[in-house]
């Protein structure tokens, strides 16, 4: 049986920064050090990297990435770096990943967070020589499991109708 | 008819290749910030960006806060200004010592025509956040260089030093905390006067002495004050207290675990002390002495050989 494919409405370049926005300002909250908080930023970086290659690119992303650097007091390209390729990987996945259902794609979109946190990692090992504990990786697995929540409220304003009818089928 | 020339890219830069860009500058700002430390005018310009994005941003708690603030009960008030009456007592009793020994104090200093100590000019600070990064133990505050604040200055609250000032912007400042793994304050036991080092230890909050000496004088319950040899601290800052010392193989490695006294969870302000930054340099080290001293070296290690060569 095959799943029905909506046709869904250009999405808004406004919409977009405004995503980019909110998700920056949850980043910025005084989370502290509470265990588990996900990365919003690379959240919506990766769904709008999957479902709008084209807007919302690599540069966009590197420079989201400069943002989070400065305010979380790290290295100046950590981030930046982290982001970049979590931005590259989304790209090339994203004609596949779309295909899938909302849990598979959780599973790609938490394999693209894990790689994010290795490479923030191995930046600060080879620069200060410290690690996290384990509990730090949690924080993908939280985003993750926010992906099919993301989806459906990324995608809302593109699946409303031009002109509302209620005796339409779709 | 214009014709223009075929594009070299037909959609556009391939993602590889901007990625390719784009990474490899990132690791060249990770090497030149971590380096050779030439970023720092990037960072004040999107700081200062940011700035009301931050702001804006914990108004939500800051509104949470405050109305929580408002709603807590009559008795909790009420407990609290019992309390606070009570440490009012305790505390201006404490004051009326303070003020009898800082007068002997300088009666002394003056007797030993020594130069008194300057008291240095502090101001009030806010917490704004913890810095949202597992590595390391900062905070930011809400003062900047408009307000005065250099790089290293002590920060400390009503118990004991917190940290030192790491980073300023115009109008925040990063402030790294004792217990950060690459943080070191120089410390004096105040029962005997032994000068030594302590270190963060990172994640647990509590802090290390190493390097010490095994029959070195220290004891559970020691309590450690700045010592003020590093120009940076003023004298007499209460840092922390010994609270475990290990013994055998452990104690080789530095076995010695202090609690910082400071709050260093705890408070929401802090005070920065304005003290002046003007360390003198470090001098060169002067070759000529140096240089005798190898040949010095070379002369004994000679006379040794020689004096082998004459057991045989």
């Amino acid at each position: 049986m095959s799943r029905p494919q909506y046709i869904l409405l250009p999405a808004n370049s406004i919409f977009i920064g405004m995503t980019l926005l909110v998700a920056f300002l949850l980043n910025v909250q005084a989370w502290g050090r509470t265990v588990g908080v996900p990365d919003f930023v690379a959240l919506a970086l990766i769904f709008w990297g999957i479902h709008q290659p084209r807007r919302a690119g690599i540069g966009l992303a590197f420079c989201m990435g400069l943002l989070m650097d400065v305010n979380d007091a790290t290295l100046f390209g950590e981030n930046a770096l982290a982001y970049t390729l979590l931005s590259y990987l989304a790209i090339t996945i994203h004609r596949r990943v779309l295909f899938f259902r909302l849990p598979q794609q959780s599973a790609h979109v938490l394999l693209l967070l894990l790689l994010t946190q290795g490479v923030q990692c191995l930046v600060q090992y080879v620069v200060n020589g410290r690690t996290p504990g384990w509990l730090f990786f949690l924080e993908s697995f939280v985003a993750a499991a926010l992906w099919p929540l993301v989806t459906w409220l990324l995608l809302a304003p593109q699946r409303r109708a031009v002109n509302k009818d209620e005796n339409r089928p779709i | 008819m214009e014709y223009n020339p075929p594009p070299l890219f037909r959609q556009g830069v391939p993602a590889f290749l901007k990625m390719a860009f784009f990474a490899s500058l990132s690791v060249a700002l990770l090497v030149a910030d971590s380096r050779w430390h030439v970023l720092q005018p990037v960072r004040q310009v999107l700081n200062a960006v940011m700035y009301p994005l931050q702001r804006a941003a914990l108004l939500p708690r800051d509104a949470a806060v405050s109305a929580a603030d408002y709603f807590s009960s009559l008795t909790t008030l009420q407990n609290e200004i019992k309390e606070l009456k009570q440490r009012q007592i305790e505390n201006s009793q404490v004051l009326q010592q303070t003020q009898a020994l800082a007068g002997e104090n300088a009666h002394l200093r003056k007797i030993l025509a020594t130069r008194e100590r300057l008291t240095a000019k502090s101001v009030v600070a806010e917490i704004l956040f913890d810095a949202r990064d597992v590595f390391t133990r900062k905070i930011v505050l809400n003062r900047g260089t408009q307000d005065g604040v250099l790089r290293g200055q002590p920060v400390i609250d009503e118990n004991g030093v917190v940290g030192q000032v790491t980073r300023v912007f115009a109008m925040t400042a990063e402030v790294t905390l004792l217990t950060d793994k690459n943080q070191a304050i120089p410390v004096q036991v105040v029962r005997n006067g032994l000068r030594t080092v302590v270190y963060g230890r990172g994640n647990s909050g509590l802090l290390d002495m190493r390097f010490l000496a095994a029959n070195a004088d220290i004891q559970v319950g020691d309590t450690l004050v700045t010592s003020g040899i590093d120009g940076v601290y003023p004298l007499g800052l209460s840092v922390a207290k010994v609270i475990k010392i290990d013994s055998g193989a452990a104690a080789a490695l530095g076995g010695i675990v202090c609690q910082p006294l400071a709050g260093m969870d705890r408070n929401r302000h802090l005070l920065i002390l304005l003290v002046d930054m003007n360390i003198q340099p470090r001098p060169a080290p002067d070759e000529t002495s140096e240089k005798q001293g190898r040949k010095r070296h070379r002369a004994a290690s000679a006379s040794v050989v020689s004096q082998q060569e004459g057991a045989k």
